[in-house]
């Protein structure tokens, strides 16, 4: 859709166009030589988005290219002066360390399909009674929705770190009619239960930014082609399946690709419940224990890249393969 | 502005008296802040102590130095990570820091910490205790200043070892321990989570049996050998693994550490515990509240920490704070003055009554007054004689971090296979071979 200022512009630029073949040729990409208006637009654009894009590069490529440096050296904060070129051996030792690095990676990735997967299916429940809820209680309702997901994940994760706590928690005495849950369970004290209580708590918390996403999604539905389906006599599940959620699929995919890059980095609620117990490291613990906690900025340098090199694979099979389009519904959109 | 609608002459008055306010502010200004040096002293969280003896050795300098304290985080190995990265940035603002010992080494390696001047070294560990002395050295030279020491004390329920018929005033050994309390159905209160503790445990162990956890400490990370897959060694197992298969512990030895098992030995299944001092005045202090019954604590005694064989003394654990001077900081003559004012005895007795901390100085436990508050001071005194501070290594992180994570959980530890693995798992992670 084009708003009508612009609409005027482009009638202006197109009659400017016509009178002037080399302009046409630009416009399409062919022409070598730029008018005045098309460098002042260029530099109009540098002058707003310039201070935003030196910002961002000073404050994430800068650290990012310093962390890939650093990952090349054996360098311990506490003995400056043994540090030494390495080349790739930090990476070495990472990679073939089969039960720290690849133990850790797996329960990331166990932790991040099983979350993005079970918030999908309740944020779909909740952005449908969002969506459907009476005028009257919608705001409340969304409020209340959203309140997780308004609370420091440190606080959440020390919320539920209490109530399942073997000394402290109500859980055990509440739920002790549960088979397998007495008085006598730690929570904390095997990888099964451990790791359903950070799942737990990490669904809790960003379930509501999944369905505030999908509810987006949901809002871009028009309501003419649910109505016409039901006129054609589909069933619920057939408004479901072929007209509401194909017509979703893009909030559906960034819903996915936000929240998986974000589970993907799971540190606090695992730092706070287990750190690391118990089988439960996961990436960011893994360079955070090693960077901070151990000094060794070469080989926490080289888990931090490889994190970030884990998050890029996501985001390129994501926009590849399953054609996320991040601008979807923006004019930055390709070919327009 | 205004002045123009006065006279000419009374402006002038304004802007004279103007310039002399100005100026005595600026002179003023001068004298408080720019001639009187202040010193940052970073401290663990006590209940005050510290700010109070700060207070005090201001008051006393007489305008020679103003101490500030600046809080650290709550548990050690956070402290030791932000005093690494300030140390290892030059921080000039670390005049004085609390340290605690075993990341003493560590700091001291790389010369991060200002040598301890002879005269100043002589006069504050005249009459240190000797454990307590052990963990102020690195390299056979005194980097820090002994502050207040820590050890741990075998508390038992009267009605526990009564019943058991065992002699308190004769020296328990762990199998004693865990007889009892497998006999009576009782737990005992050990350390399990996998923190600090596992190795404050482990390391007192093997200690109490004439072996160290390193056996060349101060070599160099590639050169480390350790001793745990030795008889002593896997004894030392043999016992943590014990308490631990037999749920000797509790449900809840996962995430048991010093307070925890503290409220497992208040309960009526308490037997034995292991624990730190502040075990005292904390169950005093849950009685007068009425958190736990009053009896609870008549019948708590206390007894030398528990040993392995019959025949050799134990070795309890050492723990405290030493105070050491940043190796950039700008007031380092001035900081040592500040720390000899800090560590008087009169200040550690002050100190042990009001914050519950074991002096390190023999005199500070000659203070009639402890009698009162802490009846069982001469006891500390004696384990502090005894105590074994932890691996003194540079990397000493790396070690206790792998033990940690070999020996818990506790019921998994296992006498025959636990001590090689851990010997395997060090050397490894200490030649950069693998991760931790």
């Amino acid at each position: 859709m084009t708003t009508a200022p612009e609409t005027s512009r482009r009638q202006k630029r197109e009659a400017a166009a016509s009178a002037n073949a080399k302009n046409a040729d630009r416009r399409n990409g062919n022409g070598k030589k730029r008018t005045n208006r098309a460098k002042s637009e260029a530099r109009l654009g540098w002058l707003i988005a310039g201070p935003a894009f030196f910002i961002m590069l000073a404050v994430t490529a800068y650290p990012i290219a310093q962390a890939v440096y650093d990952s090349l050296f054996s360098f311990r904060l506490t003995a400056p002066d043994e540090r030494s070129f390495v080349f790739l051996q930090n990476y070495q030792t990472i990679l073939s360390d089969w039960d720290v690095f690849w133990s850790a990676l797996g329960v990331t990735v166990l932790v991040t399909v099983v979350t993005v997967a079970v918030e999908l299916v309740l944020g779909f429940g909740l952005a449908l009674v969002m969506h459907k809820a009476l005028l009257r209680i919608r705001g409340a309702l969304r409020t209340a929705i959203l309140v997780p997901y308004g609370i420091i994940t440190v606080v959440s994760a020390f919320a539920w770190y209490y109530m399942f706590d073997i000394n402290s928690g109500f859980v055990n005495s509440w739920f002790g009619w549960v088979p397998g849950i007495d008085s006598d369970l730690d929570w904390f004290a095997n990888f099964p239960t451990a790791i359903t209580v950070i799942m737990a708590s990490e669904i809790w918390k960003t379930t509501p930014f999944i369905a505030l996403l999908l509810l987006a999604g949901l809002a871009q539905v028009p309501d003419e082609l649910v109505e016409a389906s039901k006129v054609d006599g589909a069933s619920w599940r057939q408004q479901m399946t072929r007209v509401i959620l194909p017509n979703m699929k893009a909030a559906i995919m960034v819903a996915v690709l936000f929240r998986a890059l974000d589970a993907f980095r799971i540190f606090d609620n695992v730092f706070i419940m287990t750190n690391g117990a118990a089988n439960t490291e996961v990436l960011s613990l893994l360079a955070y224990r090693t960077s901070i906690g151990r000094l060794e900025i070469g080989l926490g340098s080289a888990v931090s890249v490889i994190l970030f090199a884990c998050v890029l694979l996501i985001c390129v099979i994501a926009i590849k393969f399953f054609k996320v389009d991040l601008a979807s519904g923006t004019d930055a959109k390709g070919g327009k | 502005m205004g002045q123009s609608q006065g006279s000419p002459r009374r402006g002038r008055t304004v802007r004279a008296a103007g310039t002399a306010l100005a100026a005595a502010i600026l002179l003023s200004g001068c004298s408080d802040t720019e001639d009187v040096p202040v010193l940052t002293w970073y401290i663990n969280p006590d209940d005050g102590g510290q700010a109070t003896l700060a207070q005090l050795c201001t008051e006393e300098a007489e305008g020679a130095y103003t101490i500030q304290t600046s809080l650290l985080p709550a548990d050690a190995p956070s402290q030791r990570e932000q005093l690494a990265r300030r140390l290892a940035a030059n921080d000039s603002s670390l005049d004085i820091m609390s340290l605690d010992p075993p990341f003493i080494p560590e700091l001291a390696e790389p010369g991060f910490l200002a040598p301890v001047p002879e005269d100043v070294a002589e006069r504050t560990t005249e009459d240190t205790l000797e454990g307590a002395l052990a963990g102020a050295m690195w390299d056979d030279e005194l980097v820090t200043v002994p502050f207040w020491a820590n050890t741990q004390l075998l508390w038992y329920r009267e009605s526990v070892v009564e019943e058991a018929g065992l002699d308190m005033e004769e020296p328990v050994t762990w199998d004693q321990v865990i007889e009892t309390a497998l006999e009576q159905d009782k737990l005992l209160g050990v350390q399990g989570i996998r923190a600090e503790s596992m190795t404050v445990w482990l390391n007192a162990l093997v200690e109490s049996q004439d072996e160290s956890i390193l056996a060349n400490p101060e070599a160099p990370a590639a050169d480390l050998q350790t001793n745990l897959d030795t008889e002593p060694g896997s004894r030392a197992a043999e016992i943590i693994g014990t308490i631990g298969s037999e749920g000797l512990a509790g449900p809840g030895v996962a995430s048991m550490d010093e307070n925890q098992s503290m409220l497992l030995f208040q309960r009526d299944q308490g037997s034995f515990m292991v624990n730190w001092p502040f075990v005292w005045a904390a169950t005093n202090a849950a009685a007068e509240e009425g958190a736990v019954e009053s009896e609870l604590v008549e019948d708590i005694g206390w007894a030398q920490y528990p040993r392995v064989d019959e025949d050799t003394a134990s070795a309890p654990p050492l723990g405290g704070i030493n105070l050491a001077v940043g190796a950039d900081s700008e007031n380092q003559e001035l900081a040592f003055e500040a720390i000899e004012c800090i560590v008087t005895p009169e200040n550690q007795t002050e100190y042990f009554i009001t914050n519950g901390n074991p002096p390190s100085s023999e005199a500070a436990y000659d203070d009639p007054a402890l009698e009162d508050d802490f009846p069982m001071a001469d006891a500390i005194r004696e384990a502090l004689e005894n105590a074994a501070p932890r691996p003194q290594t540079p990397f000493y992180n790396e070690i206790s971090t792998a033990i940690q994570q070999q020996f818990t959980p506790i019921a998994g530890v296992d006498a025959e296979q636990t001590p090689t693995q851990t010997d395997a798992f060090i050397v490894e992670v200490l030649r950069g071979e693998r991760l931790l």
